[in-house]
């Protein structure tokens, strides 16, 4: 309009039309999305164009770590100063426990190699600090400063001090993506802890609480029950805490049990990470998950 | 008598000529021509609207950041048609989906129909005073979250809050002062007496 140069005369070639512009890369992006859905064959790509991105992003947070940083400078030596106190009496009173549990580990150790049980790996572990919180509105997830290069490995466990805050799901060479617990139909099998009653933990997405599914009824579950990690699936190590239970709503002409938790670790709100190494040996699987494997001797016999 | 009215008048051309310096920051008249635009400029502001996207934010301030890049995108697509169109914003949406780990193709697949909504409607949207454009822009911007929206709901995301709906507009309201920066550089000079 107020240009001299926008509007040319239409006998000029210009191309292809918008709708024709619009239309060829509609379809491109119709099917990046369902190669990236279905197939995540692009990962390469991704891979590649984010770690491009990396400096890009770390500069990014510069002034919001140089904020932090300057504040914790300046921070009241009186404040430092109650809180090593109250750090080192924490220290104090979790002291017994600590040493309690060397001598149990000792033992439970003694006792498996008795019962000729699998003996628990001790896990290497590794530091990690939280960037940023995803983007995606739809999805709950944080980036960690470890990555690839600090040998962090897609599906290994992320705790905090408090409890299971997700699990590691991409790998970056100098970051990595941690789904948080309340991902939709992200799933953490769990033991109630005061009852051994086992089940699944599923996440209901954005601002709504994950909630056990396919409990029955009669189960032995009440509400301020807390979870822990039920150690079946390999990925996290058994007894850590996980969330607790909100209520339980158990009604009449319902199959389950209604069961609301609330996650204990700050999922979104620690800023220091802990990810938990994977275990050497995987445990046995369970058994209908063992159908694709060579059939093992014992069984096949009783089976002829 | 006579002085009185002289000096009356003249504080009123004053008032007049101090008026629109103080608040120049306003868009180009339709009568003037603009300079012809640098294709740096573009590229740079394309680079800022990124960088703005990546900014680390958490809650509220995470609520109410509106999508910088779209924003940059939707006037260069407005202003500049036969610069930056369909292919460039599809290229630009795959940037924003590796820099925010979505799925891939989600902010092409948006882009590409925003730039060509922008296209299709650019004519109607100039002829508006910047307010009245921000209400058409606010229409394109939602366009643009509701195809996201409805290309992760098929493909199984939960439905986000309510609050998904508040950075688009975030982002109309910014409009008129962001329309304004962008074409800062391509103001004809004004001579002070203009002014």
């Amino acid at each position: 309009m107020r240009h001299l140069s926008v509007e040319p005369p239409p006998f000029f070639h210009r191309g292809p039309s918008p709708l024709a512009r619009l239309a060829f890369f509609g379809l491109l992006s119709l099917l990046l999305l369902f190669t990236d859905t279905r197939y995540r064959y692009l990962e390469n790509v991704r891979q590649t164009v984010a770690t491009a991105l990396y400096p890009l992003q770390r500069i990014v947070l510069m002034p919001g770590e140089a904020v932090a940083y300057a504040t914790g400078y300046f921070a009241a030596q009186r404040a430092l100063t109650d809180d090593n106190t109250a750090l080192k009496q924490d220290l104090l009173t979790q002291a017994p426990a600590v040493q309690g549990y060397q001598v149990l580990q000792q033992e439970n150790i003694r006792l498996r190699a008795l019962l000729d049980v699998e003996q628990r790996i001790q896990r290497a572990t590794t530091a990690a600090e939280v960037l940023y919180t995803g983007r995606d509105p739809f999805t709950q997830k944080v980036f960690v400063d470890k990555g690839e290069s600090s040998g962090v490995q897609p599906g290994q466990a992320v705790i905090d001090d408090v409890g299971v805050v997700g699990q590691v799901t991409r790998v970056f060479p100098y970051m990595a993506e941690v789904t948080l617990v309340t991902d939709k139909d992200y799933a953490v099998p769990v033991r109630v802890e005061r009852s051994g009653v086992r089940s699944v933990m599923y996440g209901a997405g954005t601002g709504r609480l994950p909630e056990l599914r396919f409990l029955s009824p009669n189960s032995e579950i009440q509400a301020g029950d807390r979870l822990v990690t039920s150690g079946i699936d390999g990925t996290y190590p058994a007894g850590l805490a996980v969330a607790q239970v909100v209520s339980v709503e158990r009604e009449t002409g319902q199959i389950f049990a209604r069961v609301i938790c609330r996650p204990l670790a700050g999922a979104d709100k620690s800023a220091h990470v802990l990810i938990l190494g994977r275990i050497a040996a995987p445990p046995k699987r369970p058994e209908e998950a063992s159908d694709a494997e060579p059939p093992r001797k014992g069984r096949s016999r009783v089976r002829e | 008598m006579p002085s009185r009215r002289a000096r009356a008048a003249a504080g009123s051309a004053n008032s007049r000529k101090r008026m629109p310096q103080l608040t120049s920051f306003t868009p180009a008249r339709p009568e003037e021509i603009l300079a012809p635009v640098k294709p740096w400029f573009v590229v740079l502001t394309l680079f800022l609207g990124f960088i703005g996207n990546l900014i680390p934010l958490t809650g509220v301030a995470l609520a109410l950041k509106p999508d910088f890049l779209a924003l940059t995108l939707l006037y260069w697509c407005i202003q500049e048609p036969r610069l930056i169109s369909v292919g460039i914003a599809w290229g630009l949406g795959l940037l924003m989906d590796v820099a925010d780990a979505t799925v891939f193709g989600q902010h092409a697949l948006a882009y590409a129909v925003l730039a060509y909504a922008a296209e299709y409607f650019r004519r109607r949207v100039l002829r508006f005073p910047p307010w009245q454009q921000a209400a058409q822009v606010a229409v394109l911007l939602l366009l643009c979250a509701a195809l996201v929206l409805l290309v992760r709901v098929v493909g199984g995301a939960p439905l986000p809050r309510w609050t998904y709906a508040v950075g688009p507009l975030v982002g109309a309201l910014l409009w008129p002062g962001v329309s304004t920066l962008l074409q800062w550089p391509q103001r004809p000079p004004r001579s002070p007496a203009e002014r």
